[in-house]
């Protein structure tokens, strides 16, 4: 049992909210781990602090040996952290295929010389680039629209556009924030069964997601949080009798008469 | 046969729309020429791209054949025409260069840049002083300029690129003034509201460039030059990552793109360029004072990269050149051409808001799709 990720005490304070308070938890490598909770339980500034867009207050986050807290999101990527986000953020005015270029930044290494000269070095650089990048676009189906701007796709598109370009930075962990939201039932079992191929390549994934079919489908561990307390983590069959679970997503009254 | 009736129709209405536009600054003679030197020329070039050479027909893609006419036309301009108007393509293309540099940090990287006009005057003065106090000549000057400008953007960005939007549009205003304000008060170094005069031509191979038609193709090679290189830099990681940001910077980071050391790489590539334009203009004008680098000559240039259409490399071109041709063109109506070029500006955010080559293609691709998918959805 190896831990690839492991979260100690992670605090985050915005002022007098407690976003976040204390949360501890651990990923085993190759598993894939939800998030779950109530609107504003804290669960994307989890993912915020995990991927350096805030600074936790406290708190330690560890990837493997290396301590993450505090570095920036640049840096995070390099050591194999990659995520999208709940409001999609694709670059809108940029072709679909260099949306997933741009996501392969830290892995070409051209300098300004060879880009100016463009030798035989750098146009097989690019070209390697464009190749890998048209693969990805292949694991989520988008390489028949890869020249045309982003802007132009539709909604499930430019979700699954996110995780291409996520996934062209070669990361070890795959943090996927609400993946499925605003999805038809079709769509969602797509993308569900996305996630479980990218299981299969040996992706760790962590996920946020409202969907209780896909969270209790395909999720090895839960973790709930209600306003940023952890107040359970385990398998989903354990999750979903927990009492304190039902209270927070229903509310006590429902606790009694059950 | 009535394709090319109906192509011969569509030339002569071009023409006769462009020359119902001159008529008023250049009379009925001028429009008549303009009229046929428009349709001649357009018919001799869907000819020649019809031309098959043995059998062999030219096999040059269509854009090609644009960029080799425009390049033939270019090159043989001074030939033809007065030095009045050779004087106005040099300036064309030191504008050219100044707004493709800006192009990249407000265009690519979108970050409002107001103080532009400060590299091109740093570039400028370093040239003149290296020229007038230490007696170097404009090609052992030329990497100092580009050194100084491009080391001002640099130390410029630190600070400001803790800003954003109005705010980083304040700072870089701040710097433009700044640096006027120096020009035209040290006047031990810089001769203050008067200027510098007597500054040298560059001379290549023994050969002076202070004739016209010779400095004319020293800045055009230039202007090659430096579209070439942006449009490679543009086309490469870096390019992408400016856009990134641009378009989301948080985005980007979690890209693994280094927001605060591209930032500060547009903020210099641009002043590169633009202190090269500021040396190639000192030695055209042989004279400069900071009069030249007001803050309207900022709003200028980005004027011109706006009409142009941010981000687009051959739009601001475009824009660059008829925000320097058309004032000389309309001086024909002296008190009036001012008016009419904002008039022009205002049309401009009314009917094209993304300039004349910003995001159009984006925009109908987008909207066909759009149909489509509510065909689908029928």
């Amino acid at each position: 049992m190896t831990y690839i990720l492991e979260v100690r005490e992670l605090t985050k304070h915005f002022g007098g909210l407690r976003a976040l308070e204390e949360v501890s938890f651990k990923v085993r490598e190759g598993s894939i781990i939800s998030i779950i909770g109530p609107n504003g339980a804290g669960k994307t500034t989890l993912f915020n602090c995990l991927t350096g867009i805030t600074r936790p207050t406290r708190g330690h986050i560890h990837l493997g040996e290396r301590e993450l807290t505090g570095l920036p999101p640049h840096e995070i990527v390099r050591c194999g952290i990659a995520r999208t986000f709940q409001n999609i953020r694709v670059f809108k005015e940029m072709t679909v295929l260099e949306n997933v270029m741009v996501g392969e930044h830290i892995h070409i290494k051209t300098g300004l010389f060879q880009t100016i000269i463009r030798n035989s070095v750098f146009r097989s650089k690019e070209r390697e680039a464009m190749d890998k990048a048209m693969e990805y676009l292949g694991l989520v189906g988008l390489e028949e629209k890869a020249f045309i701007p982003a802007i132009s796709l539709p909604y499930g598109d430019q979700k699954r556009l996110e995780i291409a370009r996520a996934l062209a930075t070669e990361p070890s962990i795959l943090l996927l924030d609400e993946p499925t939201a605003g999805m038809n039932p079709q769509e969602t079992s797509e993308v569900m069964e996305m996630i479980l191929r990218l299981q299969r390549f040996g992706k760790t994934i962590i996920l946020i997601e409202h969907d209780m079919k896909v969270v209790m489908g395909i999720s090895e561990t839960i973790v709930v949080l209600d306003h940023g307390v952890k107040i359970a983590e385990g398998p989903p069959d354990d999750v979903r009798r927990d009492p304190l679970v039902i209270e927070a997503y229903l509310g006590r009254e429902s606790l009694v008469e059950a | 046969m009535s394709y090319s009736l109906k192509a011969f129709r569509g030339i002569m209405l071009v023409a006769l729309w462009f020359s119902l536009l001159f008529l008023p600054f250049k009379g009925p003679l001028g429009a008549i020429i303009l009229f046929a030197s428009i349709v001649v020329s357009i018919s001799l070039f869907r000819a020649l791209r019809r031309v098959r050479f043995r059998g062999i027909k030219l096999s040059l893609p269509y854009s090609r054949y644009y960029t080799l006419f425009l390049l033939i036309f270019l090159f043989l301009f001074p030939l033809f025409v007065k030095d009045y108007y050779l004087d106005v393509a040099i300036l064309s293309c030191i504008y050219v260069i100044l707004t493709l540099g800006l192009n990249v940090v407000v265009g690519f990287t979108g970050l409002l840049n107001l103080g532009f006009v400060a590299f091109y005057a740093i570039g400028a003065y370093t040239y003149a002083l290296l020229n007038l106090k230490l007696g170097l000549g404009f090609w052992q000057s030329l990497p100092f300029c580009l050194m100084a400008s491009t080391i001002a953007g640099f130390v410029l960005a630190i600070p400001a690129l803790r800003l954003r939007g109005d705010y980083l549009a304040i700072v870089t205003l701040g710097f433009g003034e700044i640096t006027r304000l120096i020009l035209n008060n040290w006047d031990s170094l810089t001769g203050g509201p008067n200027g510098l005069t007597g500054i040298s031509s560059p001379v290549i191979f023994g050969l002076s460039l202070g004739r016209l038609n010779r400095y004319y193709y020293l800045v055009l090679f230039v202007v090659i030059i430096c579209y070439i290189i942006i449009k490679r830099v543009r086309e490469s990681k870096i390019g992408r990552a400016w856009l990134a940001i641009r378009e989301d910077e948080i985005s980007a980071g979690s890209m693994g793109v280094n927001v605060t050391l591209y930032k500060l790489y547009a903020f210099s590539f641009g002043a590169f360029w633009a202190g090269l334009a500021g040396a190639l203009f000192a030695a055209k004008m042989q004279f400069i004072s900071p009069e030249s680098f007001t803050f309207i000559e900022s709003v200028l240039i980005l004027c011109m990269v706006i009409l142009g259409g941010l981000g687009s490399i051959e739009g601001v071109i475009i824009g660059a050149l008829i925000l320097v041709i058309l004032p000389e063109v309309l001086r024909g109506v002296q008190n009036y051409r001012m008016l009419a070029l904002g008039i022009g500006l205002i049309l401009m955010m009314i009917f094209r808001p993304h300039g004349i080559f910003g995001s159009t293609m984006i925009k109908k691709a987008s909207e066909k799709i759009r149909v489509s998918e509510g065909a689908n959805r029928i």
